[in-house]
This record gives structure tokens, sequence and C-alpha cells, in this order.
């Protein structure tokens, strides 16, 4: 166990001397491509914001559910088939249809190539399911239809937000999928994620529709409230434009009226049918509709058929802005909630690093005094190590990139505390070996021996805690786990190859000495 | 040599009586748990002005109809923590008690850290971290029945859940917060408590091997003797670290530091007074490992 090659040796030495760079590429810079790399700080060590927002798929749901009456009702005409009392009814569709119409119905649903129920062979399910309750039949989504539903909303969803953050202008947020319904937003170094939030909680769903006081308005109308909730005003539901027909969209002064607007320009599509409406409509009121509430009801004056426009609402710039960016950045699939929220600011993230590094500073001290007053010269070799020890972990993380938190700075301590533990299992054991083993080499070959299963057993159950917690833990509690579990592998190494080269050198030294530990 | 197993029976005694307080506890006065279990929403908050203090705030803080308002200083007299259910999860409330505080404070106070949790990232949270703890046990147990005998993993396993539930009821008596930190806490004791107990073990089995006329009662005391000084030595500098984490880590760290300590601490008593009486109890031999090694040898 004491002896080393020399190519062993060379190895050792390479390998500590690459990672002690790695560890203060953080520090220094490099101009080399490989060290350029840095230890990430956690958003509770840099200051940040922490978002988890569900999408709501209900309207989603709902919506879908709706074009499929008017599909399948369509769908069924051709063919000659009737359908009756086609209603919805907590998300399933009911209708009836003549009893010997039934199995030419049930059997268009469960047909593989059938254009009306798309059928997935990767999963062999088909996006709805059809059941005959007696009474009437029952067509709902099944559970790889809502799997599908959910994943392509939320794909959609990310988009929107990415492009949100990314007008906003934060540095690198970091905006990922959770499940099939949650989008996480991380936005390092942002103190107050007002803005961000009350972007990301609006769907930005803008409509152009006309007042109507025609209540048999051949479109349906409904009841909607201004912005100020104050008053009301019935308007149609036939769509004059929507977002989708817009092509820009920003914030203007208007300097005759002295107030913030928000200019905008229409694609070719939008153009024409904006033309066609004010050209018909002219002295009528013209809702712009955001999300259920009427901005504004212009009433319209001349034809506009240059396809660009302007809303005013009484904004101020900031608002306007905001309206600006939403319209631009397009309208959300579905509504958005934030469940989850974690900010820290900056001077706190701060005030945790100071704390931290003092923290790993005292306990470090702590830890080798104690050792070098118990093994002095042994103490020292286990220092030295541990020094090493703490570079390489440093090392691992910047190797990989990996994020620091704050409870992963307290992992960090945690294994110096713990990486002793490896060296004074084989030091008791030589210890013990010495008692009645003259060969200064044979006790010491024999205490790392015997000791070994004892400190694999150790590593092994402290590394299987961390693996579960790196699994379940979420954030800050993950940083913990990596470096609890990298300081395993690093605390093994530095005592079975660093700690042991020095020792079998101090040992062949002094092989003839008496009481050597 | 310290005549370990001469307190033997107190000590079982003894942590029989910890446990079942501990289990009451739990039952009866439940865990304190922050608002990642929760839900809810904390304010760290910084003051510049010595009219914010804790009563005033708390003044503020109720007239705004949050439902039941925790204030608190938060390590000194600047600093305060602010907890509240947010039971309607109401959108902007952050900024509502902006300008809100604004009115009293001016721009006297910072908002340090906010945390909101709704109501079903809570559950879910709960749900993992309970998950997290039942799988670690669970792996530990599977870990050392493959390790050692049963009787073994026994004395391992009762150790675990002695450590686990005493600590937790610690927590319980003196309503400290559970968090995630604190989970993290937990599983990392139940893996030190697992590799101090591990080691003693390892040693009762190369004794055991060794020695065919030495009773498990005084073999026990003989593994626990020889291995004692690793067992202080590691104590000792896992307890500096995590003081020093405790000391001079911050106050975020304190909650998770504490249950660590609390954790070294029982964990190195439970690897000597309760893993080991377990093998005096179930009257383990030297043929429970030579049985053992010959159907090692018939593999």
């Amino acid at each position: 166990m004491l002896y080393f090659s020399k190519l062993r040796i060379l190895f050792i030495t390479l390998f500590s001397v690459l990672f002690i760079l790695l560890a203060s590429s953080n520090i220094f810079k490099f101009d080399d491509n490989f060290f350029d790399k840095k230890i990430n700080l956690g958003l509770d060590l840099q200051g940040g914001s922490y978002l988890l927002l569900e999408i709501d798929n209900e309207p989603v749901i709902e919506q879908k559910l709706q074009n499929l009456t008017t599909t399948i009702r369509n769908y069924f005409k051709e063919k000659n088939i009737k359908i009756n009392n086609i209603k919805i009814e907590n998300q399933n569709i009911f209708f009836n249809v003549l009893d010997n119409d039934k199995q030419s119905v049930l059997d268009v649903f469960q047909d593989e190539n059938s254009n009306l129920n798309p059928y997935y062979p990767r999963f062999k399910s088909h996006q709805l399911e059809i059941e005959d309750t007696g009474l009437n039949l029952k067509v709902n989504f099944s559970r790889q239809g809502l799997i599908k539903l959910k994943t392509s909303s939320q794909d959609q969803a990310i988009e929107i937000v990415r492009r949100r953050v990314d007008e906003v202008g934060t540095n690198e947020p970091n905006i990922l999928k959770r499940g099939n319904n949650r989008i996480l937003v991380e936005l390092p170094g942002l103190d107050d994620p007002m803005r961000i939030k009350s972007l990301l909680g609006k769907t930005a769903n803008l409509t152009f529709r006309f007042v109507t006081n025609d209540e048999n308005d051949r479109f349906g109308v409904e009841k909607l409230k201004f912005e100020n909730g104050l008053e009301e005003a019935t308007v149609s539901k036939r769509i004059i434009i929507s977002g989708e027909n817009l092509l820009d969209a920003q914030p203007k002064m208007d300097t005759q009226a002295n107030q913030t607007i928000v200019s905008f320009t229409l694609d070719r599509v939008g153009a024409k049918r904006f033309g066609k409406a004010t050209s018909t409509g002219i002295g009528k009121q013209l809702a712009i509709v955001l999300d259920g509430k009427i901005i504004s009801a212009p009433v319209v004056r001349d034809t506009i058929a240059s396809g660009s426009g302007q809303i005013s609402g009484g904004f101020t710039f900031q608002t306007a802005t905001d309206l600006a960016l939403l319209l631009r950045s397009g309208a959300l699939p579905a509504p958005l909630e934030i469940i989850e929220e974690r900010t820290v600011g900056p001077d706190l993230g701060q005030d945790s690093i100071n704390a931290g590094m003092i923290a790993l500073a005292i306990g470090f001290m702590l830890v080798i005094i104690f050792m070098f007053v118990k093994y002095k010269i042994f103490g020292l070799i286990t220092n030295v190590t541990l020094i090493v020890n703490l570079f390489i972990l440093l090392g691992v993380l910047t190797l990989f990139e990996a994020t620091l938190t704050l409870p992963g700075i307290a992992g960090i301590i945690l294994t110096v505390g713990m990486a002793v533990d490896a060296n004074v299992l084989i030091f008791e054991r030589i210890k013990e070996e010495l008692k009645d083993e003259t060969n200064n080499i044979l006790a010491f070959d024999g205490g790392y021996t015997k000791s070994r299963t004892a400190i694999l057993d150790a590593n092994i159950t402290t590394l299987l805690a961390a693996i579960i917690l790196f699994f379940m833990g979420s954030g800050p509690v993950k940083g913990f786990a990596v470096t609890l579990g990298v300081g395993i592998f690093t605390t093994l190494f530095s005592v079975y190859f660093i700690a042991r080269l020095f020792t079998s050198i101090y040992v062949s030294r002094n092989k003839n000495k008496e009481k050597l530990i | 040599m310290i005549a370990f197993n001469k307190y033997y029976n107190h000590f079982n005694l003894l942590s029989s009586v910890l446990i079942v307080v501990s289990l009451l506890l739990l039952i009866f006065k439940g865990l304190n748990f922050g608002i990642d279990f929760k839900g809810g929403t904390l304010i760290e908050l910084r003051a510049s002005d010595s009219k914010i203090n804790v009563s005033s705030l708390r003044d503020r803080f109720n007239q705004m109809d949050l439902g039941d308002v925790s204030v608190k200083k938060f390590g000194n007299d600047t600093d305060f923590l602010v907890k509240f259910e947010n039971k309607d999860n109401k959108k902007n409330i952050i900024e509502e008690i902006k300008a809100n505080l604004d009115k009293s404070f001016g721009n006297n106070y910072d908002f340090r850290r906010v945390e909101n949790v709704g109501p079903k990232v809570s559950a879910e949270l709960l749900k993992s971290g309970v998950i997290a703890i039942s799988l670690s046990l669970a792996l530990m147990l599977i870990y050392i029945w493959i390790r050692f005998e049963w009787q073994f993993s026994l004395g391992a396993i009762l150790a675990l859940f002695h450590d686990v539930i005493v600590t937790l009821g610690v927590f319980s008596l003196f309503s400290l917060e559970i968090n995630l930190s604190i989970i993290a806490a937990v599983l990392t004791i139940v893996g030190y408590s697992m590799n101090d107990t591990v080691v003693i073990f390892d040693r009762v089995r190369e004794n055991l091997r060794k020695y065919s006329d030495i009773k498990i009662f005084e073999l026990t005391n003989i593994s626990i003797n020889e291995t004692l000084s690793r067992t202080i030595i590691t104590s000792a500098t896992t307890l500096l670290a995590l003081l020093a984490i405790y000391f001079f880590g911050g106050e975020i760290l304190k909650g998770f530091s504490l249950a660590m300590i609390l954790g070294v601490v029982f964990g190195t008593y439970s690897s000597i007074y309760i893993a080991n009486t377990v093998l005096v109890r179930l009257r383990v031999s030297q043929k429970t490992v030579l049985r053992e090694d010959d159907q090692n040898k018939l593999n």
C-alpha cells in the first residue's frame, strides 16, 4: 500500500495541478478556453429572482372542445349523419345520433386513419376517446391527447415568455420547462421582479371589435368592462382584427393631444380587414379589447387603409411601453399563474457569500489546528491533503460549471469536517497495528488495508444520501447535494493518493524510528 | 477501557423515553412548518430608521388584512422577518405591501428577500421531502442488508430512526422552523449516523471472527473502545465545522446547522447505545457471521 511508481506520482501531481488551476480560474483570468470557466453563483448568492409559472390549461381545453363541436357537426354533415343536442359539460362533449348511425360514428372515432381523431402510433392512443353512455355519446380527450395539448401549449407559452423576458433585457435569464404545464424563469441580478411579474401575468389577447346595441348580432354579443372597472359596453363577438395581425407596436408621444399612445402596424390581411371595417363602420365605436377588458373604444371617423393605427387609453409612458412590448411578443396560449417566487436582493447575496466564506475559513482553521495538535506530523499531512482536497473540489465544480449556493458552501464546510474521517480511520488503525507489529512499513500497510472497508462503507452511505437529495431537492438544496457528493470523491482521491503518497515518503525515510505516529 | 456496556440498559431506557416523548410532541404539538411546506409569503426587511421596529411593523402589517402575520427580528436590530399565510394567494401582494409601508416609513427600508410559495407547490415540496427521507432510509436499509447480517441492519436502522425522530422532536419542542434546508440536514444526518454505526459494526464483525470465546456483551464494548478515538475525532471535526457555520454562516443557515449539530450528537450516541445494544439483545455470536462466510464460500 505504500509503494508508488514514478508514473503514478506523475499522474497524481498532474491531476492535482489541473484541478487547482481550474479552481484558481475563478480568480485569475486565463487565455486558454479550457480554463476560462467559472463556478456559477446561485440566485441566493448573486441575488435575483426565481419564478415558477403554471399554465392554466382549462381555457385552452374549453376552446378546443368548442372548436371540436363545430368540426364534428360539419364532418358528419358531409356523411349525412345528423348530430343532435351537442353540448359541452365538464370537459366532455355529449351528442345524440340516430341509432342506426351510431356504429358508423363510433367507427370514425376509432379509425386509425381518420382525420377527425388523430392516432398516435407511438403511444397506441387516439387524441379523443368516445364512449356510448346509452343516453348519448360522450367524447373527451384521452390521456395522451391531454398530454399533447399541454405540451403544445407549454411550447408556445415558453416562446412567448422568452420573448417578453428578452424584451425587458435582463442579463442571462434562464427559462426552462418543468413537467408539462410549468415554466421556470430564473432572472439573475434582478432584485425587483415586479415589472416582469406583471408582464408575465398578462395573456395579452388583443382584439378589435365593434360596440353594438343590437342584441341579435349574428355573432353574439357580450358585456365587457372598461379597464377602469367602472363603465361597461356591449361588444360584438365578431373579431375584426386580433393581436396575430400585428407586425409591430411602439409607444409614442401624441404631441397634439399631449398623451402617450401605442402605435401599431398591421400585416397585409389585417390591414385589408381593418380598412374594410373602418370604411363600413364610420360613426361606430370600435372597442380595443385586451384580456377581456376594454382599453378604449374610439369612434371611427375615417377609413384607415394604411394598415397602421394607434391605441390611446390614458397611458403613462411606462404602461404604453409595456403594452407595446406585450403586443409585439404575442399572446400567451393560456393564462399563467406565478405559483412560487423567490427573490433575493444583491446585497443579501453578497452578505451570504461573505458569511459563508468566513464560516469556511474559521471551520477550516479549527479543523486544521485540531488535526495538527492531535497527530503532529501526520496531522500536517492530513492538513495539506485537506487543502488540496478543497482546491480539487472547487476545481471539479468549476470544470462542470456547477452552481454554488449558500447550502452548497455549507456542504463544502461539512466536507472539510468529514474529510478527515478517512485519514483518522487509517491513522487509528495504524496505531493499533503498531501495538503488535514492530516493522513500521508493515504496520502502515496493514492500517491502510484493514481500514478500507469501513471507509468505503462510510462514504457510500453519505453518497446515497447526497444522491437522493440531488434528485429530490430543488434550487439551493440541490447545490448542497452537489458539493457534498463531489466532496466524497475528491476526499477519497486525496486520502488514497495524496495523503498516502506523503505518508509513504515520510514512513520510508523514518522506517526505523520508534513511536512513528 | 471504558465500560460502555455497563450502561446499556440505562441508556436504552433513556432513548425509549426520548423517542416516546418526541413522538408525542410530533403528534400533539406538531412541527412548525415554514412557508416552503405550508405555503405563504416571507419578507426579509432591512430598516435604516430606528422608527421601524417589531411593534411598528406588526401594526402596519396587521392593518393590511393579511391574516395571521408574524414579525420577528432576524439576526440583528435592523433586520426583520415577516411571514404571513397569503390565504387568498393575492397576485400583487408584495407591491401592495410596499405601497403601504412607503406611506408610513418612506424609503427607509429595503426588501432583502421575498419568498412566495403557493399552496400547490408547498404541498408538493412537503410530499417530495417525505419521499426523500423515506427513500434514503430505505436505501440505507438495503445497503446495510447487503453488507451485513440482518441483526446488524436492524440495529443500524433503529439507530437511524432514533436520530431522525429525536432531532425532529427537538425541533417540535422549541418550535424551530422546518424548511427545505432542514430536510437536507435530516438526510445528511441519516448519512452521518449510518456512517458512524457502520464503522463500529465493521469492527464488531471483525472481532466476532477473531474471538470465539468472548460474549457479544463484552465484544461490543471492546469494539466501541477500539474505534472510540476515531468516533471522537470525527465527531469533533464535524462539529467544529458545523459550529463555524452556526456562528458565522449567517442567519439563513442557522436552522440547517443546528439540525446537523443535533444530528451528529444523536448519531454518535446512537451508534454506541442503540445499534450495539440491538446486537446484544439479539444474542449475535460468532455463528452469525460465520454462517454468512460459509454461504459466501459456497457461492
